[in-house]
């Protein structure tokens, strides 16, 4: 698997998050996808011929290994960092059609194309929701799956044509629940990561907002506190109905 | 990423740091990021498929084997070079926060400096920079510490044994499992762990030489 590709394709994106992205990025980088390709999938790597059962009934073996590991845990965690890493490009993708309207009505459209407001703001938000919610679909993946990330060295088996219940081992059954809680630890910070990155975005932009909305002293209507609130949310929300258009 | 790409990210933080640091950041890379890439495949490769027992009961060797080697050597090492390499980024990520404090420092001002040619002159380790730095460095001294320790637990000591014994279920009785390849597997923790010392000792060294530089500007 083609690691190198992914990760140009990223690092074209770090140009347009925050600070709080920049760190997710190094995270993933460092922690997931260097650990992964340097360590884990080695030790997954003959995780079929290690798995070995008490008979001598040919197929057994492997109809057992299949009940077992529907999708081995390497590979669905190869899926998870993919499905995460996906979600940035929508951003890179605003910016880019960004660039293309510029660069098609030859004018200078937006003061600064890759701050994060208006449309990219939106863009921004589901990116990041996305990400979390890969995340955690994963993590429920292997919940479910494996139940929890118990790696059992023992599994007892009576998939035909084992003969009765056949007990059957795994290979490297320590190392392999060490990487799968190094895995669940490193998911768990990028969910809490992007969980701060939407809280700081979204508190920059309602801060952007509200600091615009002021009404001069000469100016001020009758003091009805709901009336201003109800004023300011209106436009709010025009403002932001006009930065998409 | 692969260690190439992790070496070119060291590489951009070395910049600010001082001598030492760069002799350590050779050390890190020949003899331990390359030896650990030499030594994965043609030594560790085997390390189970060689794993034999004096038994027929099928079972035996894979509880065995998970026994004595809950984690790899090769996988410790990979872990320990990742933990160690991370403060260095603290560094970097501190530099690339200055460079754009300055760049909107400047903006503010008037001049409009480019963030490339800010990028290319080097940060003198003085202020933040020297806590950042100094920060790192223990860091670095506290995983590379832990990780050995971590080695020397869990496999009694820095030698790989010829034979081991084992009685998990299901093996019967006591068993006899040989370990294939023992001297070159002993030979090479034995060096990963004196190139290990050496990083210590740059490092301490290092740490040593920026509290006295701070003294003595002080």
């Amino acid at each position: 698997m083609n690691w190198g590709f992914l990760e140009s394709v990223l690092s074209g994106v770090n140009k347009y998050s925050t600070v709080i992205g920049r760190i997710w990025l190094s995270v993933v980088f460092l922690f997931r996808i260097l650990v992964y390709v340097a360590a884990a999938e080695q030790v997954w790597k003959d995780e079929q011929k290690d798995f070995v059962c008490n008979t001598q009934q040919p197929g057994c073996e492997n109809a057992c290994f299949d009940h077992f590991f529907p999708i081995s845990q390497v590979r669905l965690w190869a899926l998870q960092l993919i499905m995460v890493s996906t979600p940035s490009l929508l951003v890179a993708l605003h910016v880019a059609y960004r660039e293309h309207r510029e660069a098609k009505l030859k004018r200078k459209l937006y003061q600064d194309k890759g701050s994060i407001d208006g449309g990219l703001f939106c863009t921004y938000t589901v990116s990041l929701v996305f990400k979390t919610a890969f995340e955690v679909g994963s993590l429920l993946a292997f919940y479910f799956l494996y139940n929890g990330f118990e790696v059992p060295i023992l599994l007892q088996c009576s998939e035909s044509p084992c003969p009765n219940t056949v007990d059957c081992f795994i290979g490297k059954a320590t190392e392999k629940k060490i990487f799968l809680y190094i895995m669940g630890c490193t998911s768990i910070l990028c969910i809490a990561l992007n969980f701060v990155e939407l809280m700081y975005i979204v508190w920059k932009q309602l801060w952007k907002l509200f600091s615009k909305r002021y009404i001069p002293v000469n100016q001020k209507p009758p003091s009805h506190t709901n009336k201003i609130f109800f004023f300011n949310l209106l436009s709010i929300f025009k403002n932001m109905l006009y930065n998409f258009l | 990423m692969s260690w190439p790409a992790l070496y070119t990210q060291l590489v951009g933080a070395n910049r600010h740091s001082t001598s030492l640091g760069k002799i350590w950041l050779s050390v890190l890379f020949i003899f331990r990021v390359l030896v650990l890439v030499v030594a994965a495949e043609s030594v560790w490769g085997d390390e189970q498929s060689d794993f034999i027992c004096n038994t027929l009961q099928p079972g035996c060797e894979n509880v065995c084997y998970d026994q004595f080697f809950p984690v790899s050597h090769i996988r410790l090492w990979c872990l320990q070079l990742v933990f160690v390499s991370t403060p260095t980024l603290l560094v970097a990520m501190y530099v690339s926060y200055r460079n754009h404090k300055d760049k909107k420092r400047l903006l503010n001002k008037g001049q409009d400096e480019e963030l490339e040619t800010l990028k290319k002159r080097r940060l003198p380790i003085a202020g933040a920079l020297w806590w950042t730095y100094a920060c790192s460095l223990v860091f670095r001294l506290l995983f590379e510490a832990g990780f050995m320790y971590a080695l020397y637990v869990v496999y009694d000591g820095f030698q790989m044994p010829r034979l081991v014994q084992c009685d998990q279920w299901p093996c019967p009785n006591l068993v006899d499992c040989f370990i294939s390849r023992p001297t070159e597997k002993t030979i090479f923790t034995v060096f990963m762990a004196t190139a290990s010392s050496i990083c210590m000792v740059l490092n301490m060294a290092e740490l040593a030489y920026l509290v006295a530089k701070k003294k003595i500007i002080v």
